[in-house]
This record gives structure tokens, C-alpha cells and sequence, in this order.
């Protein structure tokens, strides 16, 4: 027996040398981290406790964001391609020669033609700054990823209420008993809705899961509701029924904030039909409750009478909320007519109604804080009512998408409970309704800049993108009569409309940070074919591509033109309060990156890559008026560039008349090393009395224009009728003289309705239900984010290969067995895959984890890597393309209205199939320009 | 064999709330980062970029699905490490006495310049909580990272468990489990938290608190809300009244 005996050991080491502290880069969520250096290298990443977006904590990607860092994939130097597209042969060049290359192709595209660049950056953290770039240039092509991610929930938040979630909007977490989640997969606001969950988990606040699947954040929910894929809409419209049925609606705040009470034109023979009655200067019109006598819904001490109705010019007028009733009101909507469509019993829907009643009125909360609103009138309290909602791609990559997200705003206003305690959130600069944005803009002229910014919001047919003839002026077609308000553009659409030509060729595809030629295209196989095309003449359909990525992708090796980006913690960027805000709802923030450590190879930040690239092209802006460069570096473009004056990129720190100032002032050469002295991010929080009601809150409007977030008080009433749509779908009932091609007429009237409706995916009325019966879907895993996680030592041992999850019943019936595989088919197209059981899961769907699979050779990974042998992606089988009609004509697998990719809308069939050797399609090898990782990583600075 | 002290001063340990974690798997690869960086020896990573990447690790993450008689299935995250257990069997196991828990808390370390690396502690261990590193074969485990929580050159807030900091939900507590007073013994008797395996003997310090019940009475037929249409004049004549009130 060997004694108890304790040897000396040392408790307190040195942790490090120092803390750099920067913003993680492992997602979007945009963390701020705390990175330990040792010996001058990155040793150790924790969360930043002071950072207003994680407070400490830090998720599984983050803290493994040093295997990133260190990743065998990284990129070394430019490089030009030597092999054929898609083999992976490249030669490393100077930057000088890489320049030299783009300019050759891009500078006669400029001179002549803008619109034949097409460029597209992905997921960029930099909107505010490449579109600036590709406004100067001149093309109407850019947009970033929107398109494929999230652009419903967005723009539906926008157009409905000026905010939607994530970014824009959040739970009170601190105040909220009943909290409802739709369709999020377990990345988006990955940690904030983590850090929530917690809070009503401590709390004891109940928590209900809406999703197909139960992992993640639906695991620990007290109540999961496994919904049928694409009918969230109905079971909210549903919802809504039961409790307009009750009257539980809060009337006053519809009154008081919404347009509810706004009077709508009865008249169908009227051109204005089912638009909004204005007043002489053209606000919104109704009657107010004191006088009876129709007023501006501004007018000080207005009264808007829900119940009004007015008879003008021989037109009867009645109100928005009197339609909404007669809307939601029909049998159509009730539990018993919906609930087999959805997949549930009619009484849960009664009972999840009631539920929903019974806390946001019986249990409401009251603030003492007095706050006066738009009219003049004072407030004494703030009233809550404490039920929050929380929504992301499982409701909006449907081609349902956007009125689903329209109908769950619907149901949180009819609630009373946005923009109050307990309710939603909105962080500065958002609330920012539809109206505050800019409209789209798309005219060319060679040789000079585009005419405004390209992405925006329409408001009827006067605002599309169409050339002279009607035609998409965009390449994405976004902005056209087929997906009228694609506020993000259609990023999913730009490589199938080049190869075909349609709307027209281009001369080079620009792309930055998505890998298009893998998991962030649908239908993977036919993108890859379409990208290494050739002509009669023997060259590439798509004749130029240029690509910048950190990482050896897959896109990599589709690419002529390689820009090699740096990893996150080598770099410059800001968090601008211009592009996409990582404010709370107590306090605005923005925030940057910088190099923690410089790049020990010949890479360069994307960003200032595309400064130089500006100076070579003499783009406006990128020039001083000698023709020499006028910003050094991205660095010096955020410190030095004014947007407006008085407001730049970062709003921390700047020069007032007295000093530093916040929001507006002039550029402050010692801007970067401020936010560095802060801990990387900039703070200021909203006042007491501006805390809620915002978008009719004048202590909140008033602070917001003194910070610079806008020029002027902009208060602005919720849209529950959209007028938007409506202007829309009266053009498509054959009003004014901008009409939709006749083949769109009629879904324009179905799916551009200005009240939130329901239909079926579109690809219901494709793929037969009898022969497809199955729902497929891809969620990300939280550990892993789209394809970089796969290069990464640490994260791809927990998600190296991706099965697919096969509910009970449908296990059952194909007699699978643990370690089967299976051929799933959609009527696109087929894939041979590994199957895994899991019971908490919709008995009609089947899903996996997204981005696991990898091409071999990619990511500096062996060829036999699990990812590339077992894993596999589901992108195969989506098609960009609805089937053919035999019209001749291209439908998008998109939304109607916004042109969100429709990921989610995807039947399937399933059977068993013998054991293959390796997932299938079988999309080959491509040879990597970095070689291959070390056999064995042994990671460790020392002390 | 090796001996165990007969009492320790205190049981410091790990509480982790199977109600809240959502299986993210942060606890794990911040364990990894800290350990790595700051143990004796990293977690190593063979075929690291390879066909069949195996390292070690002190901390993984388990789900298992539930599926009770009368409610939909459920998923339930098990975040699982070292238990560091008052009758530790991997001690007792350790030929050379190199596996040792502390008097002053408990905590079960290994003394890596003892380690011969021969497995014994990792099959005694009822939990799989020990891992032969592939690289250094060493034995690895957690270390209730002693070297952070009485660290003087980390803030006193930061003196805790590295997943104990980074957990995003808040569902791993830490703190001195032999103490009835104490926040993490106090929230052990109101949530009903439990020994993990305890027919093994081990008598582990480590708690974990069960996940609340879930999906209750979901269908039943609950009363439903009252309707206003069926008042005189229907919807609008209760808006109309309604709206007097308002």
C-alpha cells in the first residue's frame, strides 16, 4: 500500500504575459474575448466579462477559436490558378501581381460595363464598407449573404414593426415569464439566447419549443411543440384566432402604437384600394375617439379609434383592426380546422393561447418610470406584458417565410409586447422602420459610381430594380416582380443566373467569405458543374472568379483569382453602428477587431485588400484628388472615413467641441487605440426614461438623434397592414401603369397579402406528398459554424461526421438498424447517407447537421477524414431552381416575396440501401495548395 | 495501492443542472484551451487533421433521449467529468501513487512524474472520467483546475473552474459541497440533486440536479378562452365596449 502522500504543486501560476482583448470571429454572434498571450503568441482565449454581447462566457467555438488561429488550412499568399476549375492547383504570386490580375479584368468591366461584376461577400461583418466599395465601382451587383440566411425574419421585422430579432431585437430576459421559440437552430445570437435561457431557467419562467427537432435549446424546454416543417404561419394564425376570439388583445396599445386604427379604402373599383388613408401632408388617417372627426395619427392628444369608419369622396373607409378581425376571425383559422396540418391536437393550440392570454394580461408588470410619447401625452407607468417570442431560419427559409415571420410579429403586437418590460426588446439603432431605410438603387454608368446604395426596402412597384424593357436590372433578380422586397438580394441565385445568362452574362464573380462551392449553395453538385462550364470556345462560362478566403475551402479550388484573408485575430474590423449593431436593449455598442498578433504570411485583411484594390481602379473615395491612395489600410478607412459628418464607423471616441465625444464628431486619430484601452468595444447606455416604447418614447427618440443614430425624431406607428404588399399586389390586380408579368400575377395577389397569411410551401405543389412524404432539414450544431469549424483539431472530434436523424416511425418502417445507411431522394435528386435514430423528433421529418460534410483535399484535411468519407451535405438535393413548368420560364426555390432561399420547404423519400463505402455524390478530390495538417497536435506556448 | 486521507477539510466540486445545460459543449473545449495551455502537459490530438482524430480531453459532453410513457421523447445533455468521489476507486487502484486526492479540498489529482501511464485508475474509474492522453501517455483527468481557483495572479471572480466560467446558461456551479451552508449544498437540497451511479460505492462530490418535468399536461382539455363573439353584437360590439373601458 503506497502511503497518502501529497506532493508541493503550484496553485498559482502565471496565467500570461498579457491580454489582448479583441471580438471572436468563431461565429456572428461577435463575443468579446479576453486573448491570453505568451512569448508574444496567442496561448489562451476566454470571454471578455466586461463585453456587453457575452459578459464572460464564451461558447464552444469560441473557446476553441486557437485551433483556428493555428489552422494547417490557412492560406499562405496570393495565388493565381494553374489547373483546370475544381482541381486545386494554384501558383503563389506576389500581391502586387494579384492586383496587377484584378485590375486587368476589372477596369475594362468598369469602364464599359459595371453590371458585368458581380460581387457577392458572404457572411461579412463589413457591409457598410464593401457595398461602399462596389457603389464606387459601380456595378448594381453586390449583396452579401442575407439571401440565403435569415433575409425574411429580417425584413419582415423591418417592414412590420422597424426591428426584428438577434441583432435588431431581443427577449427581456430579466422580465419575461412566458418566452416562446420558432424554428431557431442553436447558433443564431448563440450566446445572448444561452445566457437568456439561463436566466428563466434560474427564474422558473416557462420556456416553449417550437421546432420539428428537439436538441439544443428545444432540449431543455419545459413544453416542446415538434410542429409539422412550413406551418408555423398557421398554427400562429391560429393562435391569433383563439385570442381575438377572447377579445384578450391589448386595444389600447394597438390604438396608441399601431396602425390599427389608420382607415384603409373599401372601394375595389378605387385605384387606391386597400391603401391607407392620408392626410392632406400625408400621414396615415384616423378618426379620434374625442372628436369623432378624422385626424393624423400624430396629431397631439389624438384618440385613434379602432372601431372608426369614415365615408369620403363616395368610398367607405374602415380600419385596419376591423379587417384583421374579419380576417382572423373565420373558421378557417380555428384550432380544430388547422390542427392536423400542423400536427398537433386542437387543444394544445387553445390551451398554448390561453396560456399566452392568461400571462400577458392577468400577470402583466408595471414599471414606475414616467415617460411621455409622440402625441404629448404623458404616461405614468410603463406597462409589460411578460410574454417574449424568439424566431430565426425554422420559420424563415420556408417560401412561407416571410409571412410567417409577418404573422409572429402580428401575434407580439396583438400582445402588447413589444417594446415593453417582459416583451421584445428593440437595440439602437434599431427600432428604424422600413421608411428610415434606403430604397434600392441600380442605375449604371460606365465609369462612374452607382447611383445610391444597392440595397434597401421597396415600397411598390415605382421602388424595383427593372431595366427599361421590365426586365431584373440585378443578376440575383433581386428587386424584381419575382421577389419583390429582397431587401439582402439573392446571393443563392447569382452563379445559377450567370451560368444561364439570365438576365444576362457576366464578365467576373467577386466573392468573399462563402463557400459556394460547398455548403453555402444549394444544389452543391450543379454549382460545381456550373462553375467549371465552358463555352463552345472553350472558355469558362463564367469567365473570371475571384475569391478571398482565410481558409483552403472548397470555393478555394473553384477560384482563378485567390485574395488570402487573415484570421480574426490578425485583422482590423469594426462592429459598426452602420451595418450590423451588436447594441443591447439597455446600451448602443459597437466594437472592433485588431491584430492581436501580425500575420506570419503573405495575407492581408480582406478589407484593406479592397482598399488597395479601390486606389489601383481610382475609385471615388479610395483616391485623394492627386490620384494617390487615400486609405492606408482598412484601419485607417475606419478611423479617417465619415459617412455623414460628424458620423464614422466606430462611434466611440471621437472629436467633439470640447473634448471626446460619443455618436457625432470628427475623426480621432487615436480612435483604435481608445477601443483597445476599453477592452475592444464602445458603450453607452440608454436613459432610464428611454428604456422602453422606443419607437414612440420622445426621451428615446430625442437620445438617439443626440448620438448620432438619425438627424431628427423619426416616431413611427407599427404596420400590421403592410402597404407595401399591397401596393404590390394592386399592380398584380391590374392597377398602375408598372404591372408584373402575367405569369406572377396571381402569386403576387396570393403572397403579397398586406395581412399576415398562410400557404403552402411552394414546393408542395411540386413534389407529389404522396410519393415525397418526408420533410428534410439541416440545423448547425453549436459547437461547429458553417465549414470553418472543420479545420479545427478540437471542435471536429466532437462533429466529424454528420448521420441522418430518422424519427421512430420512419425508422420502423424501413427496418433500420444502428449503422445502416440510406438513399434519400427528393425529386431533384438523390444522396446515399448514414442513418441515426432519435425519437424526439417530428415523426414526418428527418434531418442532420449542416456544413459537416467537406469535399476531399479541402481544409487541409486527409482525404479519408470522416467529414469527407461519412459526412455529407443535404444541399445536394435542394435545388435553386423550382422544376420547370414548361412555360420556358426560371422559378427560384425562393420566397415570392423576399427571395429567401427556401431551404426548409424540402420533401423527401427514404429507403434502406447496402453499406457503401463512402457517402455519395462522390464530388472527387481537389488538391491542396497548403498540403496537409500535422499528424498529431500538441499545442502548448508554456510558461 | 494507494491510500486516501481518511477526511478532507472541505469537497470542493462541480453542480451541473441537467434542467439548463444545452448541450453546447463550451465546458468542454474551454477545459481543453485552459488545460492544455496551463497543465503539465497538453491534451494532446493524434491524426489531429487525419481519418481518426482521437485526443484527450477532461470533460465531454453525453445525450442520451428520454422517452417517457405518456409525453413526447426529450433529449437530455450530460456533461460528464472527473466526480472526484470521497472513496475514489482510482486512487486506491494506482500502483505507484500517483493518483492522490487533496486533504485541504478533495480534489483527485494525478502526479504526472509518477504516472507509468498503466491504465489501472481508468478502468477502476465506474464513470470513464480518465483519459490516457494518446500523445504523452499520461493519464488525464480534471483537475477542478486547482491551478485557477486559488490562482493570485487571476481576479477573485475568475477563481473558478474554467467551465464553470465559460458555461453560456449558467448551468455549472461550483463550491464547497462538504459545507450544508454553502450556495452550491443549499442548491443540491432544493432542486433534489444527485449522486451520479451511487450503488458504485464512489460516494462522488459531484452533484447533478435532474431536469424539471417537462411537456405536463400539454393536451389536456383545458378550459378554453371565453369568446366575446357571442355578446351582443358580436365582435364589434364588444370592441365597442371594450374601447369605452379602455
Amino acid at each position: 500500500m503506497t502511503h497518502h502522500t501529497q506532493p508541493e504543486i503550484d496553485t498559482s501560476p502565471k496565467v500570461s504575459d498579457e491580454v489582448r482583448k479583441t471580438t471572436c470571429y468563431m461565429c456572428a454572434c461577435r463575443c468579446g474575448i479576453n486573448v491570453h498571450m505568451k512569448k508574444g503568441q496567442v496561448a489562451y482565449i476566454e470571454g471578455n466579462r466586461d463585453h456587453p454581447v457575452n459578459k464572460g462566457v464564451l461558447c464552444a467555438k469560441g473557446a476553441a477559436g486557437i485551433m483556428q488561429h493555428l489552422s494547417p488550412a490557412r492560406l499562405r499568399a496570393p495565388m493565381k490558378r494553374v489547373g483546370e476549375r475544381g482541381s486545386g492547383k494554384f501558383e503563389e504570386i506576389s500581391w502586387d501581381e494579384a492586383y496587377d490580375i484584378a485590375v486587368k479584368w476589372l477596369k475594362p468591366i468598369r469602364e464599359t460595363a459595371p453590371e458585368k461584376l458581380a460581387f457577392f461577400t458572404g457572411r461579412d461583418q463589413s457591409q457598410s464598407f464593401t457595398s461602399w466599395w462596389a457603389q464606387a465601382f459601380g456595378t448594381p451587383n453586390y449583396a452579401a449573404h442575407g439571401g440565403f440566411c435569415s433575409v425574411n425574419m429580417a425584413a419582415a421585422g423591418i417592414y412590420t414593426m422597424g426591428g426584428a430579432f438577434w441583432e435588431f431585437g431581443q427577449p427581456d430576459w430579466d422580465r419575461t415569464k412566458l418566452f416562446m421559440l420558432f424554428g431557431v437552430a442553436e447558433d443564431h445570437d448563440s450566446n445572448p439566447i444561452k445566457m437568456g435561457l439561463g436566466k428563466l431557467k434560474a427564474r422558473g419562467a416557462k420556456v416553449i419549443g417550437v421546432n420539428p427537432i428537439r436538441s439544443g435549446y428545444n432540449a431543455i424546454a419545459d413544453e416542446w411543440v415538434g410542429i409539422t416543417p412550413g406551418t408555423d404561419g398557421l398554427f400562429i394564425l391560429s393562435l391569433i384566432h383563439c385570442l381575438l376570439k377572447a377579445g384578450k388583445v391589448d386595444l389600447s396599445y394597438l390604438a396608441q402604437f399601431t396602425n390599427s386604427p389608420v382607415l384603409v379604402n373599401e372601394d375595389p373599383k378605387s385605384p387606391e384600394f386597400g391603401l391607407l388613408l392620408k392626410t392632406d401632408d400625408g400621414k396615415d388617417m384616423v378618426i379620434d375617439r374625442v372628436t369623432g372627426k378624422p385626424a393624423a395619427f400624430d396629431q397631439p392628444g389624438v384618440q385613434p379609434d379602432l372601431a372608426g369608419t369614415l365615408r369620403r369622396a363616395g368610398i367607405s373607409h374602415r380600419t385596419v383592426f376591423q379587417h384583421i378581425a374579419d380576417k382572423y376571425l373565420t373558421d378557417t383559422y380555428t384550432p380544430e380546422a388547422v390542427a392536423d396540418r400542423i400536427g398537433l391536437p386542437a387543444n394544445r393550440i387553445h390551451r398554448i393561447a390561453a396560456e399566452l392570454a392568461r400571462v400577458a394580461f392577468d400577470e402583466a408588470i408595471e414599471i414606475d418610470q414616467p415617460w411621455t410619447d409622440f402625441r404629448g401625452t404623458k404616461h405614468e407607468k410603463m406597462i409589460g406584458r411578460p410574454v417574449s417570442f424568439h424566431a430565426m431560419r425554422g420559420i424563415s427559409a420556408h417560401s412561407n417565410g416571410f409571412q410567417t415571420c409577418r404573422s409572429l410579429h402580428l401575434l407580439q403586437i396583438l400582445l402588447g409586447s413589444v417594446e415593453t418590460p417582459g416583451g421584445m426588446r428593440f437595440k439602437p439603432p434599431y427600432p428604424k422602420p422600413a421608411t428610415a431605410h434606403p430604397k434600392p438603387h441600380y442605375n449604371v454608368t460606365p465609369g462612374k459610381p452607382l447611383d445610391g446604395p444597392h440595397l434597401g426596402f421597396t415600397h411598390g412597384p415605382d421602388d424595383l430594380c427593372l431595366t427599361p424593357e421590365g426586365e431584373p436590372a440585378r443578376i440575383d433578380k433581386a428587386f424584381s416582380w419575382d421577389n419583390p422586397m429582397s431587401s439582402h438580394g439573392m446571393m443563392h441565385m447569382v452563379i445559377s443566373n450567370a451560368h444561364a445568362g439570365d438576365p444576362y452574362k457576366i464578365d467576373t464573380l467577386f466573392m468573399y467569405m462563402a463557400n459556394m462551392a460547398w455548403n453555402s449553395s444549394m444544389n452543391t453538385s450543379g454549382v460545381m458543374k456550373m462553375l467549371t462550364d465552358k463555352d463552345e470556345s472553350g472558355e469558362y462560362v463564367i469567365p473570371h472568379i475571384i475569391y478571398s478566403d482565410a481558409y483552403s475551402s472548397e470555393m478555394v479550388a473553384y477560384s482563378d483569382l485567390i485574395l488570402p484573408d487573415t484570421t480574426y485575430l490578425e485583422r482590423h474590423d469594426c462592429i459598426s453602428l452602420l451595418d450590423r449593431p451588436i447594441s443591447e436593449a439597455d446600451a448602443v455598442a459597437d466594437a472592433i477587431r485588431w491584430p492581436v498578433v501580425e500575420p506570419d504570411r503573405n495575407v492581408k485583411g480582406f478589407q484593406s485588400a479592397l482598399v488597395d484594390l479601390g486606389a489601383r481602379l481610382n475609385l471615388p473615395g479610395f483616391v485623394n484628388e492627386d490620384g494617390s491612395q487615400k486609405f492606408a489600410d482598412y484601419a485607417d478607412y475606419i478611423v479617417s472615413h465619415e459617412r455623414r459628418p460628424g458620423i464614422g464607423p466606430l462611434a466611440g471616441w471621437r472629436i467633439g467641441e470640447t473634448g471626446l465625444s460619443e455618436g457625432r464628431g470628427a475623426p480621432n486619430e487615436g480612435q483604435i487605440d481608445a477601443y483597445i484601452q476599453n477592452g475592444g468595444f464602445w458603450s453607452s447606455h440608454i436613459p432610464d426614461d428611454a428604456l422602453f416604447y422606443k419607437p414612440w418614447n420622445m426621451a428615446y427618440q430625442n437620445w438617439a438623434v443626440d448620438i448620432g443614430l438619425f438627424d431628427k425624431p423619426t416616431p413611427y406607428i407599427f404596420t400590421l397592414w403592410s402597404e407595401p404588399m399591397r401596393r404590390f399586389q394592386l399592380a398584380a390586380e391590374g392597377h398602375g401603369t408598372r404591372q408584373p408579368p402575367e405569369h406572377l400575377r396571381e402569386r403576387i395577389k396570393l403572397t403579397l397579402d398586406p395581412l399576415p397569411v398562410w400557404y403552402p410551401p411552394l414546393e408542395d405543389g411540386h413534389a407529389d406528398p404522396v410519393e415525397y412524404p418526408i420533410h428534410a432539414l439541416t440545423q448547425r450544431p453549436m459547437a461547429m459554424y458553417h465549414s470553418w469549424g472543420s479545420q479545427n483539431a478540437w471542435l471536429r472530434q466532437i462533429h466529424g461526421h454528420n448521420p441522418m436523424y430518422v424519427p421512430t416511425k420512419i425508422w420502423e418502417a424501413n427496418g433500420f438498424s444502428d449503422g445502416d445507411w440510406a438513399r434519400v431522394s427528393s425529386i431533384h435528386g438523390e444522396i446515399t447517407v448514414p442513418v441515426a435514430h432519435m425519437a424526439a423528433l417530428n415523426e414526418n421529418t428527418i434531418w442532420t447537421w449542416n456544413a459537416i460534410g467537406k469535399r476531399a483535399g479541402a481544409w487541409a484535411l486527409d482525404k479519408d477524414a470522416p467529414e469527407a468519407k461519412k459526412g455529407f451535405l443535404l444541399n445536394h438535393i435542394i435545388h435553386e431552381l423550382l422544376p420547370a413548368k414548361g412555360d420556358g420560364l426560371r422559378y427560384a426555390n425562393s420566397d415570392p416575396v423576399t427571395g429567401q432561399a427556401a431551404w426548409f420547404d424540402l420533401r423527401v423519400k427514404i429507403e434502406k440501401v447496402r453499406t457503401p463505402a463512402r457517402s455519395y455524390p462522390d464530388t472527387g478530390e481537389q488538391v491542396s495548395p497548403v498540403g496537409r495538417g500535422p499528424a498529431n497536435v500538441r499545442q502548448k506556448v508554456g510558461s | 495501492m494507494t491510500t486516501l486521507p481518511e477526511t478532507t477539510q472541505r469537497k470542493l466540486g462541480l453542480v451541473i443542472d441537467l434542467d439548463t445545460c444545452v448541450g453546447c459543449h463550451a465546458c468542454v473545449t474551454s477545459c481543453k484551451g485552459w488545460n492544455t495551455e496551463n497543465e503539465s502537459a497538453p491534451l494532446a490530438d493524434k491524426d489531429a487533421y487525419g481519418a481518426n482524430p482521437v485526443g484527450a480531453f477532461l470533460n465531454r459532453i453525453h445525450s442520451f433521449e428520454v422517452k417517457p410513457e405518456a409525453a413526447p421523447a426529450q433529449t437530455v445533455h450530460f456533461p460528464k467529468s472527473c466526480l472526484h468521489c470521497e472513496d475514489a476507486p482510482c486512487v486506491t487502484v494506482c500502483p505507484t501513487g500517483a493518483s492522490y486526492k487533496r486533504v485541504e479540498d478533495g480534489i483527485v489529482l494525478v502526479n504526472e512524474k509518477d504516472c507509468i501511464g498503466c491504465g489501472l485508475c481508468a478502468w477502476a474509474c465506474p464513470y470513464g472520467a480518465r483519459e490516457m492522453d494518446p500523445v504523452e501517455k499520461v493519464m488525464k483527468k480534471c483537475t477542478l483546475c486547482v491551478d485557477r481557483i486559488y490562482n493570485e495572479n487571476l481576479p477573485e471572480v475568475d477563481r473558478v473552474p474554467v467551465c464553470v466560467r465559460t458555461c453560456p446558461s449558467g448551468a455549472r456551479h461550483f463550491g464547497d459541497l462538504g459545507d450544508p451552508d454553502s450556495d452550491v449544498s443549499k442548491l443540491v437540497a432544493e432542486r433534489g440533486g444527485f449522486d451520479l451511479m451511487p450503488e458504485q460505492g464512489t460516494k462522488p462530490v459531484n452533484k447533478y440536479l435532474p431536469p424539471r418535468p417537462k411537456d405536463q399536461d400539454i393536451d389536456v382539455l383545458a378550459p378554453f378562452l371565453e369568446p366575446v363573439t357571442t355578446a351582443q353584437g358580436g365582435f364589434l360590439g364588444w370592441l365597442d365596449r371594450a374601447l369605452e373601458k379602455v
